[in-house]
């Protein structure tokens, strides 16, 4: 199921010779559009990611599967077709950059990355224990691939404006594509951020607000809701994609209006937190707890039906 | 201190200094948080509209930009009031930027009491501590104009994060215009005791060594402006040959270069390390040198240390 870099390269110079062109005077890369057999394979890489993440999870013995289920496949989408990236130099300058805002889904990125063969899928097994380079939440110092050390909420947005700053200083291609948390958005900085982002024009910025509805204590909306959302974040001078989380038609397509609007961008992704495992769909309690083997047992025969696991 | 004294303040350095290193190095950009003409980042946006970024009044996003500035392989300069930059942004300079060992150099001026009649919710007296607190984060503190200069232009060699802490009141040259990381200066010599300072308070040690050695006794000077990593060469040889130290900053007794000092040394060359620092209070409003005065940052509270301290080492 593991693509090569090279096969990777391959596919895109195929789809795109279809003829996506970037418009005169931008930067920020356009993917070429999406067939029917990538999105099959994607939505695998999905289901792979859900998988790793749970197995990771229950290795550990704690650590947040909800969120990291929520968004998994816009992670699929972003890491098996999106971005550009390489694997064997992990900071190559042109490379696409991802900033996980929501750092308690740190188990999704490392999952996205070693699927990427960043480092070994087995290595995912020593997530959060001692002298690991999977830390509890990302460390850019010690996980190949990690932009930016996250895991304080609030934060990312800032970071993935600086970052495309930086870009559009030097009229580079690459683009920055930031997971927020919908709880994540009551901290009053990513809003500095948003209005920064609008203010300076980021056309090479894009984020992605992992709308589950759902924070620690409850649902959003009861805690400290933060609708309407679309209005917000309009409001705030951002292009707004509302779209299902789950499909990755729907992903992809805005992902790709996105890259291609004049300005920031934002995905307000509607999801189900603990999306794909049925006793974790919607419930506030899996987000930050691991499952034990028998729960992993179900998890993955939730995921992958009769499959062998791992 | 004849006429000829040269008067100027540490930010007037960094603006002087910025506009410098900016023809200097085309990947060097600046960021403040709507202060830009009292920190003096105004020269350098005038010159370099392209490479400055005002975040607005929004220190945390200021924080943070300049990290993702960095991580898109600039250097990052990042400026506003001491205690905005170390109070309202802390938790995003120590995770966003110390954790991760990024070169972005938070340039901090209106540190201390000296800031004058804004008052205590703008004179940042704990500045030190939290920045010194942070594990990796170097923390300067130049005692004029020219030490400023040179500290900043020594913050580009220093890899990942600086914290340099500069006043708004004009204060007299008093240093030759080094500055080495780690390193201090002695600028007077004396086996007495030593006084170890930093900031506005090392031109006040100079006049107390000046009127203790009228008294006979003799003084030695320690400019140190590193205040993190600090230099423990220096002290150490400082504390063995005066068996008694004076500590003197523009900042709370707690957690500043007093604690550096007596943390070292107690560990190392236990002698009595008597700080003259502001007493666990806030400031408030009025005019600089009166506001050293009520919180005991003279020279005389200076001498007055000095000579406990030298009846503690009996
Ligand atoms: C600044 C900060 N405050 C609190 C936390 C603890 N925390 C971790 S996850 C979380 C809830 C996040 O909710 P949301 O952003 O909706 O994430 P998701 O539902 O996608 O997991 C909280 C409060 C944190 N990591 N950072
Ligand atoms: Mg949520």
């Amino acid at each position: 199921m593991k693509i090569s870099l090279r096969d990777y390269r391959d596919s895109r110079e195929v789809m795109g010779s279809a003829g996506v062109e970037n418009p005169p005077g931008f930067r920020m890369r356009i993917s070429p559009s999406l067939t029917a057999d990538r999105q099959k394979t994607l939505q695998d890489h999905a289901t792979r990611l859900r998988c790793d993440v749970i197995n990771a999870l229950a290795e550990a013995g704690s650590g947040h599967p909800g969120g990291s289920l929520s968004c998994a496949d816009i992670v699929a989408t972003l890491f098996f077709d999106v971005m550009e990236l390489d694997p064997e130099n992990a900071r190559w300058p042109d490379r696409d950059r991802f900033i996980l805002a929501k750092g308690h889904a740190a188990p999704l990125l490392y999952a996205a990355l070693a699927g990427r063969g960043f480092f070994s899928r087995d290595e995912l097994g020593t997530l959060r224990k001692l002298s690991s380079r999977l830390q509890g939440h990302p460390d850019m110092r010690k996980t190949p691939g990690v932009e930016a050390s996250t895991g304080s909420l609030g934060q990312g947005l800032s970071i993935a404006v600086g970052l495309a700053l930086g870009g559009q200083l030097d009229g580079a291609a690459w683009g920055v594509y930031a997971l927020l948390g919908d709880g994540e958005l009551q901290e009053g900085q990513v809003w500095e951020a948003a209005m920064a982002a609008a203010h300076y024009g980021l056309d090479n910025l894009v984020a992605i607000v992992d709308n589950n509805g759902l924070q620690i204590d409850g649902p959003i909306a009861e805690v400290m809701a933060p609708e309407p959302l679309a209005d917000k974040w309009r409001a705030f001078g951002w292009n707004v994609f509302e779209i299902d989380g789950h499909d990755i038609w729907a992903i992809h397509g805005a992902l790709v209006e996105a890259q291609g609007a004049t300005g920031p961008a934002v995905l307000i992704a509607r999801t189900v937190k603990g999306k794909g495992v049925s006793f974790m769909e919607g419930e506030c309690d899996w987000h930050g707890k691991a499952p034990s083997q028998e729960e992993c047992h179900v998890a993955l025969e939730d995921l992958i039906g009769g499959e062998a696991r791992g | 201190m004849g006429d000829t004294q040269v008067f100027e303040a540490t930010r007037d350095a960094y603006g002087r200094a910025l506009v410098e290193l900016g023809a200097l190095r085309d990947d060097l950009v600046v960021l403040d948080a709507d202060l830009s003409g009292s920190t003096r980042t105004k020269k350098f946006a005038d010159q370099y509209p392209d490479r400055f970024f005002n975040a607005g009044i929004a220190e945390q996003n200021m924080m943070n930009m300049a990290a993702g500035l960095a991580l898109a392989g600039k250097v990052a300069f990042a400026s506003t009031f001491a205690i905005f930059a170390t109070g309202r942004a802390w938790e995003q300079v120590r995770n966003t930027i110390a954790y991760p060992r990024l070169p972005v150099k938070i340039i901090a001026t209106h540190a201390g009491l000296t800031v004058g009649a804004d008052g205590a919710s703008h004179q940042a007296l704990e500045d030190i501590a939290v920045m010194r607190a942070i594990p990796g984060m170097h923390v300067i503190v130049p005692a004029d104009g020219a030490e400023a200069e040179a500290a900043i232009k020594a913050s580009l060699d220093i890899e990942g994060p600086v914290y340099i802490r500069l006043g708004r009141a004009k204060v007299p040259t008093i240093t030759d215009g080094e500055f080495v990381p780690g390193r201090g200066s002695t600028l007077a010599n004396g086996d007495d005791v030593a006084i170890v300072a930093c900031g506005i308070m090392v031109a006040r040690a100079l006049e107390a060594a000046d009127r203790m050695r009228e008294r006979g006794i003799n003084c030695r000077v320690i400019n140190m402006s590193a205040v993190k990593p600090l230099d423990e060469d220096l002290l150490l040889r400082a504390a063995r040959s005066c068996e008694a130290v004076v500590t003197a900053e523009e900042h709370n007794v707690i957690g500043g270069l007093g604690s550096a000092v007596a943390e070292f040394l107690g560990a190392n060359c236990p002698v009595p390390v008597l700080p003259v620092a502001v007493k666990d209070r806030f400031g408030q409003s009025g005019d600089p040198d009166a506001l050293l005065e009520y919180y005991g940052l003279m020279p005389n509270d200076i001498e007055a240390a000095c000579v406990r301290a030298m009846q503690m080492r009996g």
